[in-house]
């Protein structure tokens, strides 16, 4: 199962040089990018690792790729990473854009649960299969 | 495209139109002597001019690997041209942004173990797309500790910079002696740096304009025979230890400034023009010690 968030999630995987062009946007706006990867595929798991420190100083793309690269060497396929930007504007304080720039080789999905409750009420949960395996050695 | 050898290709025109001219031009009015390292920043703009006029005509033509280290001695414009070299290449497009990271020893390498590398690598990101400038580069490198963490700093910059030339040129500058002794010991660095270029100390009468500039830039002047006196107190103090080429005019310029200060200071009690304020006479030169020195060693 494909999962998408964030921008672009309508569209397919981005190219390095269209994940190139966003980080460049982003810098232009003055937001500072990240990278975080995680293994975890529930829609609701908001807080991912951070992959080294937020890049506040990067005036060009290339320093992001260059830390693409290097988290790629260690989570390609086995993670889903993604970069977000950072607008530190007084009022704004929050993440402006965030996309999936990598997913694992193999997504196998999420399993439905329904609980039976009482007076015939189904309570729905949705566990991935993923997730049956410890962090770190999911995918 | 493929190159069609027969297309005429006007150079004139290409030349015009990057402000190469405008560029080189402007250096040659700025910065005093230097020669031999203007005819390198002349190569390299050609250089560049022609690569990128190969590559508009299908001609194939790479990106040069443009790292440079500066040599020379004390004073002689090292860090001055290099904080000018990231706006000469960002104007012929070769890097993306003007911005220079000027950094040392201190800025690069760690005070303990995985320390270094996260430090050296945000540094380097941090200069991406520009150019990185690594003052008294030599210190990195400090053979007497061998479990030094400037080695391993060594290894992520000459990493990087092979495998990201395009997004970064890295400018070593450092004393001509000490770098010799620096890039023996790292032989990788002197094959990926690409120019070496030599800064040659400045004669007198280049010295005497860096002078006159430096009194322009903050509307100061020397009236006639202070220009005089400034000239023999340049003769004066090139022979005394510790001569650092226009360092050494900086300061004594300065000093002249203080001199000049309290002398008007002291005769405030009469009506003063305006022009005393920016002009330095001979006393405020006379007056410094180079002086004394000089003439204690015609006696001895």
């Amino acid at each position: 199962m494909h999962i998408t968030q964030g921008t672009f999630s309508f569209l397919p995987a981005l190219s390095d040089e269209q994940i190139t062009a966003q980080a460049k946007y982003c810098l232009e706006k003055g937001w500072s990018l990240n990278i975080e990867f995680t293994d975890d595929p529930h829609p609701r798991n908001t807080y991912w690792e951070m992959w080294g420190t937020p890049m506040f100083d990067l005036k060009d793309p290339a320093g992001l790729m260059y830390e693409l690269a290097e988290c790629r060497k260690v989570h390609a396929g086995r993670a889903y990473i993604r970069v977000s930007a950072f607008d530190a504007t007084p009022g704004w304080e929050s993440l402006r854009l965030s996309f999936i720039t990598d997913r694992p080789a193999e997504e196998p999905g999420f399993m439905l649960e329904r609980q039976e409750r009482g007076g015939r009420m189904i309570a729905y949960t949705t566990r991935a299969y993923a997730a049956d395996r410890p962090a770190g050695a999911r995918y | 495209m493929d190159a069609n050898p027969d297309t005429k290709i006007d150079l004139d025109a290409a030349y015009l139109r990057s402000g190469v001219a405008e560029i080189l031009d402007e250096l040659d009015r700025e910065l005093v002597g230097l020669r031999p390292v203007k005819l390198r920043i002349r190569e390299i703009a050609a250089r560049l001019l022609i690569d990128r006029l190969r590559r508009e005509f299908g001609a194939g033509g790479q990106a040069p690997t443009l790292h440079m280290s500066f040599t020379g001695n004390p004073g002689t414009g090292k860090t001055t041209v290099a904080l000018r070299m990231a706006d000469i290449l960002h104007r012929l497009g070769y890097i993306r942004t003007n911005q220079l990271v000027s950094v040392t020893r201190d800025d690069l390498v760690g005070q303990y173990i995985g320390h270094t590398a996260p430090k050296t690598k945000e540094i380097l990101k941090k200069a991406m797309g520009g150019v990185l400038f690594i003052d008294e580069a030599y210190y990195l490198y400090r053979p007497e500790n061998e479990r030094d963490y400037g080695q391993e700093s060594i290894e992520i910059l000459l990493q990087v910079m092979e495998q990201r030339r395009d997004d970064l040129v890295v400018i070593l500058a450092g004393y001509a002696d000490r770098m010799d002794r620096f890039f023996t010991a790292n032989p990788g660095f002197r094959s990926r740096v690409a120019h070496h270029i030599d800064f040659p100390d400045y004669g007198d009468e280049e010295l005497f304009a860096i002078a006159e500039k430096m009194l322009a830039s903050q509307h100061d002047r020397f009236d006639d025979g202070a220009a005089a006196a400034f000239r023999d107190y340049i003769a004066a103090r090139r022979r005394q230890p510790h001569f650092a080429n226009a360092r050494s005019i900086r300061n004594a310029l300065d000093r002249a400034r203080l001199r000049q200060a309290v002398r008007l200071f002291e005769g405030r009690g009469r009506p003063m023009p305006v022009s005393d304020l920016i002009t330095l006479v001979a006393d405020d030169i006379l007056r410094s010690r180079v002086f004394d020195h000089a003439r204690a060693e015609e006696q001895p």
